[in-house]
């Protein structure tokens, strides 16, 4: 980063001094910033509009029409209904304890909450492969009790829980270990109950943040593809998610349909973006209301 | 206050819906008496074959039978097919293009010892070999397996350790080797580490180097099946690559076998059978033969003749002394390919 | 803290039967695979040609990753507090864009990109640089994958930084680049750290973005997370035990890592939370 010195001016110092505050550095910085982001942030996504419509909106359309991709489609959005509730449970389960209480081993729960954030999705594909295939820790027990877990639907749900449990937990903690106790206490002088204060109290104060850690967890289930690739068995139209049904069409010579499909998956990343925007607007607008009657 | 309780009301509501969706995702899975469905997990650039089999099945053997089938179809690289089966998928046929896949599947009791002799032509339907494609107008003059090895010639095939189709041409450029330099096996192995050193891309699969040889214009030649490379050729008319045949080639053979625990488990033994066997149909032929594969039925073989071009075929059993042997050898871990492939 | 909040065995016990469940059991399977291969075993594979070449390839294409968002990262953290400009939102917005669009499709998009006729491939391979089935390659799937990390570890604390000690040294004379290396980087640097090994731990167990960009060729262009699918694949399960379990181990490390560094920085600022 080439940073400029400040040009002196002494004649008539601004109000405020800050560094980098300098016309020439924040031009080179922003303008900087702005082509770096363009040319590996906004071009990978333009490009998968560009080569999805490269034959036009017919074979875009047309790319829809196929029954697997459309069972895909199904699959998985029945996956992010069955895994995102659950996450949210989670994640608010994990929050209230770890925010709310202080306790030996609290450091060590938050460090295992965020634990599947940096182990890679291979990995967890590889480690549900060990406990539920069929030479795996519980293969031969389910066996014999003819439950299946691998190569269907049942191991998806699991690797998706797994990639994505940290989502709603990550944005409830730091929040809520902001905004203290003092609420809940109050209501628990109250004389209310537990859930009452969940329901009433607590869930209203960070609703934006569930929100958005329940948007994110969404879009990651709609797009995990490491473990899920392990543990599916690639079976066309009953165990193909969206990203593998797109790495297959990329593979059935069909690099269109392959692109079509991707936007439909990158349309809900930017939806979740937007909302997330307007959420941290509305949240904004509340913070401020809130602050003005204070002062 | 109104948003929290909106969420909750949603996702109870999605709890329960959720057993109800679930049932209408896994309609095969407890319908022990009639399977109304079967799964055939195949080898990786059969994907459009099997569709085309599939489409002719079905109707055939609902006028047969009077009942509805539908056959599913799984496709990758056969070892992880077999492997997954063994670890769970419940595949009720196998059409794979190595016999030592369904070999490892034998072993470990998924299918009888006896599959080869259940089926006719050893249990192999159809069979192809090793071609190459290459671009427009042959820049680089491929002709035979030698010039595979030479230093500006770039290749794409896939991985030889998750793919058979790969090992087809690992072994099928070892046999030319072999022939070439009257079996003196340092010079056999000195041309397999080259062929494996001009190679740029590794793909797990067979269709997945095709995919980077043609979208992404990766290596000037393409060794894949004969019957992928005609249907490359002909799905890329624009592109105009060009077929090359070399003068010899090792037979590729396509075995197939039911699944005899999974098809016991489920009950769908017959349905399978009956699949297999209409793989050997004068109809399935020719849908093989549509594919550019070469087949067993003299009738449909003499029909699509002018298809294919001459090639001189060797036999693994001949040149390698049968499958074990090259297990043995060549592909268990620590053989020759794991030597070849990454020694500089 | 307080004791008066009900709800406390409740929620742990959820907490911690969700994660032995989901997140342990799967974990200690894994463990349980790779201590049934044996030290002697264990090493020798790690000690294998193509492992080591793998690792090596994917420690090396991981930290290049790193430093690039360790300095993109704090220019656009840097430029999303300190400036007003059109189009602030928007980039703001755009940040999260690699968290929320699914890996495989970024692998396409940017294979798509990098290729000899791609947008961006054709220009490149006039300089004579390859980026797609190169090392190059690799690395931009990894920095694209983990462009968020940086960011947002730094821009909360830098938002919060309170501008009274760079005016007070900027009236003193000092300049710009003496106060952003004396003043406000050390304030920002264990949020930086802290980014940056989230982003290095992410590079390191890519797979998604990964595939499609990468040659996938053995010593050359195959990362460890790609030689663990191939083990599993070729159902060599103790070779894929091994390196997943070492892959699992630097995980681990760098969470540690992660964590000593967050204690660091309550203990230096005074405060419990």
């Amino acid at each position: 980063m080439a940073r400029e010195p400040h040009p002196p001016e002494k004649a008539h110092p601004p109000r405020r001094i800050r560094v980098g505050d300098g016309p020439l550095t924040r031009r080179l910085l922003i303008g900087g910033v702005l082509l770096v982001t363009a040319l590996i942030l906004v071009a990978p996504l333009a490009a998968i509009f560009a080569e999805a419509f490269r034959k036009g909106v017919g074979a875009y359309a047309a790319a829809f029409a196929a029954p697997d991709t459309q069972y895909a489609i199904g699959l998985t959005l029945f996956t992010a209904m069955i895994v995102v509730p659950i996450n949210v449970c989670f994640g608010i389960a994990a929050a209230w304890c770890i925010a709310k209480f202080r306790f030996p081993g609290r450091n060590l729960l938050v460090a295992l909450v965020e634990l599947p954030f940096s182990i890679s999705p291979i990995i967890a594909g590889i480690a549900y492969l060990f406990v539920y295939g069929a030479q795996g820790l519980l293969g031969p027990w389910l066996e014999a009790h003819d439950i299946k877990i691998m190569f269907a639907v049942p191991a998806i749900i699991l690797a998706s829980l797994f990639v994505t449990a940290p989502f709603v937990a990550r944005e409830l903690i730091p929040l809520m270990i902001a905004q203290g106790s003092e609420e809940e206490e109050a209501a628990v002088t109250l004389g209310a109950g537990g859930w009452r204060i969940l329901r009433l109290v607590t869930l209203p104060n960070v609703r934006f943040a569930l929100l958005y850690g329940a948007a994110l967890c969404n879009a990651r289930v709609m797009g995990e593809f490491g473990a899920v690739s392990i543990v599916s068995g690639n079976i066309r139209g009953q165990t193909n998610t969206l990203p593998l049904q797109i790495e297959l069409l990329y593979q059935d010579n069909n690099a269109i349909a392959a692109f079509a499909v991707a936007t439909l998956l990158t349309l809900v990343a930017l939806v979740t973006l937007v909302a997330k925007a307007i959420i941290e607007r509305l949240d904004a607008a509340r913070v401020k209301a809130q602050a003005r009657p204070g002062h | 206050m109104r948003p929290s309780r909106r969420l909750i009301l949603t996702s109870t509501l999605a709890a329960l819906l959720a057993p109800a969706l679930a049932s209408g995702f896994a309609p095969a899975a407890q319908a022990q008496e009639q399977p109304n469905q079967i799964l055939n997990a195949s080898y990786d650039v059969a994907r459009e074959l099997f569709e085309a089999e599939n489409k002719q099945f079905e109707p055939t053997y609902k006028a047969k039978t009077g009942k509805e089938i539908k056959v599913n179809q799984s496709h990758a690289g056969t070892s992880k097919q077999a492997r997954s089966i063994v670890e769970g998928l419940e595949a009720d046929v196998v059409t794979f293009n190595q016999i030592t896949d369904i070999t490892f599947l034998a072993d470990k009791g998924y299918v009888a010892k006896d599959w080869q002799s259940r089926l006719p032509n050893n249990a192999s339907p159809w069979y192809s070999f090793p071609a190459f494609l290459v671009r427009a107008g042959n820049p680089k003059n491929v002709k035979n397996w030698d010039d595979l090895v030479r230093d500006d010639v770039k290749l794409v095939f896939p991985n030889p350790k998750t793919s058979g189709n790969a090992r087809y041409t690992y072994l099928a450029a070892y046999a030319f080797a072999l022939e070439k330099f009257n079996g003196d096996v340092a010079k056999a192995d000195a041309f397999a580490r080259k062929l494996l050193s001009n190679v740029v891309v590794f793909d797990t699969g067979g269709r997945g180097a095709t995919t980077s040889f043609v979208e992404r214009e990766q290596g000037d030649v393409l060794i894949t099946f004969e019957a992928e490379v005609i249907g490359v050729k002909d799905a890329y008319k624009d592109k105009n690559f060009q077929v090359v045949v070399p003068e010899v080639s090792l037979l590729a053979e396509f075995p197939v076998a039911v699944v005899d625990k999974v098809v016991d488990k489920r009950g769908s033994r017959q349905v399978a059978t009956d699949y297999l066997n209409f793989l050997y149909s004068p109809e399935g032929q020719k849908i093989a033969a549509e594919y550019n594969n070469r087949v067993f039925d003299p009738k449909v073989a003499e029909e699509y003749k002018a298809k294919f071009a001459p090639v001189r075929l060797v036999k693994v059993e001949d040149v390698f002394g049968g499958w074990a042997n090259v297990q043995k050898t060549h592909f268990a871990s620590g053989g020759k390919l794991d030597e070849l492939f990454v020694a500089p | 803290m307080n004791r008066v909040v009900p709800g406390f065995p409740l929620s742990l016990g959820i907490t911690l039967f969700y994660l032995s469940l989901i997140v342990l059991l799967p974990l200690g399977a894994l463990l349980w695979q790779a201590a049934d291969v044996g030290w002697d075993r264990y090493l020798a594979i790690m000690a294998g040609t193509r492992t080591q070449a793998a690792f090596r390839l994917t420690l090396t294409t991981a930290a290049v990753a790193t430093v690039f968002n360790g300095i993109y990262g704090l220019a656009l953290a840097w430029v999303l507090v300190r400036y007003e400009f059109p189009g602030k939102r928007l980039l703001d917005a755009l940040v999260d864009v690699p968290f929320a669009l699914p890996t495989a499709v970024a692998g396409l998009a940017l294979s798509a990109l990098f290729v000899k006729n791609g947008w961006f491939g054709g220009p490149l391979s006039v300089f004579g640089i390859e980026v797609a089935y190169t090392p190059l390659g690799i690395a931009v799937a990894m920095a694209f994958t983990s462009i968020p990390f940086v960011v947002r570890t730094v821009q909360p604390v830098l938002e919060d930084l309170a501008t009274d000690v760079e005016e007070a040294a900027a009236t003193l004379g000092a300049s710009d680049a003496r106060i952003f290396a004396r003043v406000i980087f050390p304030a920002i640097f264990p949020a930086f750290l802290t980014g940056a090994s989230l982003c290095f731990a992410r590079s390191l167990g890519e797979f998604g973005a990964i595939i499609f960009i990468a040659g996938n060729l053995p010593l050359k262009t195959e990362v460890v997370s790609l030689l663990a699918f191939i083990r599993i694949e070729e159902y060599e399960y103790p070779a894929a035990a091994a390196i997943a379990a070492t892959l699992l181990a630097i995980a681990f490390v760098m969470l540690f890592v992660v964590n000593m560094i967050q204690l660091w920085q309550q203990r230096r600022i005074g405060t419990g939370d």
